[in-house]
């Protein structure tokens, strides 16, 4: 042997004889600590959120459908927040609106990318034919506006918590679909997965082992955004009037039952509408800080 | 011939000083390019060599001014023509850039835009920095087309990059970067890419040009034997810092550095033949095809026998690799039969059982893409030892070791990430995983062609010792001829999708030589200067 070989440090940075590497809880502490000012307060605004939701039976003064008081309130005094047009208390119901809201938003999203990543990297994997069936499915389900056919549906399904999750992450699972079958096409022709399939893997293992962590980066930036998307859409089904039903408070719903206080110059139909809004930029700015992160843009 | 210009009193067109190139990302700091000073005079060719992360194309990108993103010139001076290209601002250094010195970049493909014709980007660079009108321009790629010996020169220029071959697309890179008539032109690894009879062509077209237009040359390369073609002096780099700097000849014939030597005589190892035993594979006139009609393999047969190395060589599209493909059974043949110690296998891949794929292992060209990046090197080769023979715990571990002490890596790679080794690391990896399934013949598809020389000539040392000890048989798919009498005991020679010829290594490339085999064993550049006017001088009779 004449010349030794030394580790490669051009391409990646990536030292050999790197062996300690720091604990998860750590790393991610590092992480939070260099991460933009911008993702920084995000994570806040996303950890408040999920005290609010956690803890809402004891931060809530009244109870979620309790008539307290007179309709239409005032703020301040006993209710902090005035009360709706039912004498409920406004600021209880915005506390347990973030707990449904959220909740089902949280559930559909999960559903949709069990629903559409596996299909995804199926298509991706298998190719042929079941590529082509699925593919095609999902181009004529995409085919539809989202919003008119959610709506469609649940005239037909009825606006149960059930149908509305159900039918909001089959819709949205094409999306993710699509997404996952790209990247894992392209995971898909690495030489490793034929050195897999050549062992004689079945293909749970070479979507599980070889093809999943390989797409991860980019399927968990999607998860933010899809998250986002469907917080909104939930939001839009209750303000029309068919997403949650009452008397079970939803920040979309709230909106449409205060709408009238605004000809009265009272700003509290706002206020669910922030809530939504805050929510929905808070985790657009973690996505945008992971997706640098994961890219290798960042600094 | 060698050396046409001999007057030291000519004033150097491009002078380089002390150059100093660092990394900008991590490490940060770390030196690519250490203190290389250089000088070319006009007309004079300097050959760059050195392997990978030598920081040659770092210096030739210096050389105009220019340093790739993630990289810094921190010191020296790049004098071209008298004049510090380092000290001028950005628009003052861009009426030199591709007017006064070029680049020719190692893949012509990549370079050229697929969506405009060759002529126009011909012509693009001498308007754009005023040389030439239009018409001037393309009346001139025409003679250029034609000096280097590119097909209907006066209508060559009207295709798209993708109608000509991979050679003549080469040539049209060398007229583009010609087109203002540059003092000094940059090549960077220009036929590295390309099959051994076309480097020739593309060789000699690109020493005839300079040579005719008295320009002068950067040739940067990792094969001595092509740079000793078309260089007057070389200059040997190695981690950034130059080795040694000589006259071509002197260099090739009185090294004075141990890694000028090393690389000098990395192409001598020589395998000797093997008898033949029991056939482990056997081919029986194969076809096969992608797309219905177009036929890629035409009734091959091959024989893989016991504790022995069948070469399978040609250049691309001569179906080598669909070989492979079809003897995994990632392609079922339409006609002919495989057969692995006499039963025969299934066509395709997915009717075979566990025990036939164990039997048949197969390694790859690119260590980079054959490693799954998200999983530790103990994953890796372990997986095999499970998935076929169930083994766990204490016994995993301990055969684990054994392998990794088999591929000279040493038991801390077990716990590193695939990114945390260097290229021929990881290919040692793919090799322990091949003989973790303990299979009987292993496929090694190009093994060797995307690493450095001393660095794949230790991967061929280690297949050549696990041959030895284990008898191991391998169906050994490789271009390079090189390779093949490193390793080989029985050569196929294929050419496209037939075999031409086959037999013993030392009845093959041994006279008689059929016409085919011959052509390729004469593309082989040879540690000789004089090589390429032998060549041509032999050619030109019968062309």
């Amino acid at each position: 042997m004449m010349i030794s070989e030394k580790p490669s440090t051009t391409t990646d940075g990536h030292l050999a004889g790197h062996d300690a590497r720091p604990s998860v809880g750590r790393k991610f502490t590092r992480a939070v600590i260099q991460a933009p000012l911008s993702a920084q307060i995000a994570l806040l605004v996303v950890m408040f959120y999920l005290f609010v939701i956690v803890f809402a039976p004891l931060l809530a003064p009244y109870g979620e459908a309790a008539v307290v008081g007179d309709a239409y309130a005032p703020w301040g005094g006993e209710f902090w927040l005035g009360t709706d047009s039912l004498g409920r208390d406004i600021l209880s119901r915005m506390i347990y609106a973030a707990r449904n809201t959220v909740g089902i938003t949280f559930i559909a999203t999960v559903l949709a990318f069990v629903i559409g990543s596996s299909l995804g990297m199926v298509a991706a994997v298998t190719g042929g034919w079941v590529d082509q069936t699925l593919s095609r499915l999902v181009d004529i389900l995409m085919a539809i506006p989202l919003l008119i056919f959610a709506l469609l549906l649940l005239m037909i399904f009825g606006g149960s918590v059930i149908s509305l999750v159900l039918i909001i992450a089959s819709l949205e699972s094409t999306r993710v679909f699509r997404l996952t079958r790209a990247v894992a096409m392209d995971v898909a022709v690495m030489e490793y997965v034929e050195a897999a399939r050549l062992r004689g893997e079945n293909m749970l293992w070479i979507v599980r082992r070889e093809i999943l962590p390989n797409i991860l980066a980019p399927l968990t930036a999607e998860f933010g955004l899809r998250f986002c998307f469907i917080f909104l859409l939930v939001s839009s089904l209750s303000f029309l009037g068919l997403g949650l039903q009452p008397p079970t408070a939803s920040w979309g719903a709230m909106v449409r039952e205060n709408v009238m206080l605004i000809t009265f110059g009272s700003i509290t139909p706002l206020l669910p509408a922030a809530a939504i809004a805050i929510l929905t930029i808070a985790v657009n700015l973690i996505v945008d800080w992971f997706l640098n992160k994961t890219s290798g843009f960042s600094k | 011939m060698m050396q046409r210009i001999n007057d030291a009193q000519v004033h150097p067109i491009l002078e380089i000083r002390d150059l100093v190139i660092e990394s900008q990302g991590r490490p940060k700091g770390k030196r690519l390019v250490d203190n290389i000073s250089l000088s070319l005079r006009p007309g004079e060719v300097l050959g760059l060599i050195g392997e990978s992360g030598a920081g040659k194309s770092t210096i030739g990108l210096a050389a105009m001014g220019y340093a790739r993103d993630g990289m810094k010139i921190t010191g020296g001076q790049v004098l071209f023509d008298g004049v510090d290209l380092l000290s001028l601002p950005d628009r003052q250094r861009r009426p030199y850039r591709g007017a006064r010195v070029a680049y020719v970049a190692q893949s012509a493909a990549a370079a050229f835009n697929p969506a405009h014709k060759l002529i126009d980007q011909y012509v693009e660079a001498a308007v754009v920095h005023g040389v030439l009108s239009d018409a001037q321009a393309r009346e001139e790629a025409v003679a250029l087309y034609e000096e280097l010996g590119l097909p209907n020169p006066e209508t060559f220029g009207n295709r798209y990059p993708h109608q000509v071959s991979g050679g003549q697309l080469q040539r049209a890179m060398v007229a583009t970067a010609m087109a203002c008539r540059p003092e000094v032109l940059i090549f960077d690894e220009p036929t590295t890419a390309l099959d051994v009879t076309t480097q020739i062509e593309v060789l000699a077209a690109i020493r005839k040009t300079i040579r005719d237009h008295h320009t002068a040359a950067l040739y940067i390369t990792h094969d001595l034997a092509v740079v000793a073609q078309v260089a007057d002096r070389i200059m040997v780099l190695r981690q950034g810092e130059m080795v040694e700097e000589g006259d071509t000849r002197r260099l090739l014939e009185q090294p004075e550095q141990t890694y000028t030597r090393d690389l000098l005589s990395v192409r001598n190892l020589h395998k000797k033949e093997s008898a033949p035993d029991d056939t482990v594979l056997s081919i029986r006139g194969v076809c096969a095809e992608y797309h219905r009609g177009t036929q890629v393999l035409k009734d091959v047969s091959v024989d893989v026998e016991k504790g022995r190395t069948v070469a399978v060589v040609g250049e691309s599209g001569s179906g080598k690799s669909t070989l492979a493909r079809v003897v995994t059974g990632l392609l079922p043949p339409t006609e002919g039969s495989i057969s692995l110690h006499g039963e025969t296998l299934s066509p395709r891949l997915r009717e075979r059982d566990r025990k036939t794929l164990q039997r048949l292992q197969m390694i790859y060209q690119l260590p980079d893409t054959a490693l799954n990046p998200r999983q530790k090197i103990r994953d890796i080769i372990g997986r095999p030892l499970q998935f076929y023979h169930g083994m766990q715990g204490a016994a995993l571990e301990k055969r684990l070791r054994q392998l990794v002490d088999m591929t000279e890596l040493g038991t801390d790679f077990l716990d590193r990430w695939p990114a945390q080794l260097s290229g021929g690391q990881k290919q040692r990896v793919g090799i322990a995983r091949a003989l973790a399934a303990e299979p009987d013949l292993i496929i090694c598809d190009e093994v060797t062609s995307a690493l450095d020389q001393l660095v794949g000539e230790q991967i061929l040392n280690l297949l050549l010792s696990l041959q030895r000890d284990l008898g191991m048989s391998y169906l050994f798919i490789t271009h390079d001829l090189g390779t093949v009498d490193a390793i080989a005991d029985h050569v196929v020679v294929m050419r496209k999708g037939q075999v031409v010829e086959q037999g013993a290594k030392s009845t093959v490339f041994a006279p008689p030589y059929e016409s085919y085999t011959r052509l390729l064993l004469d593309s082989v550049p040879e540690m000789d200067p004089a090589w390429l006017d032998h060549v041509l001088a032999d050619a030109t009779p019968q062309g």
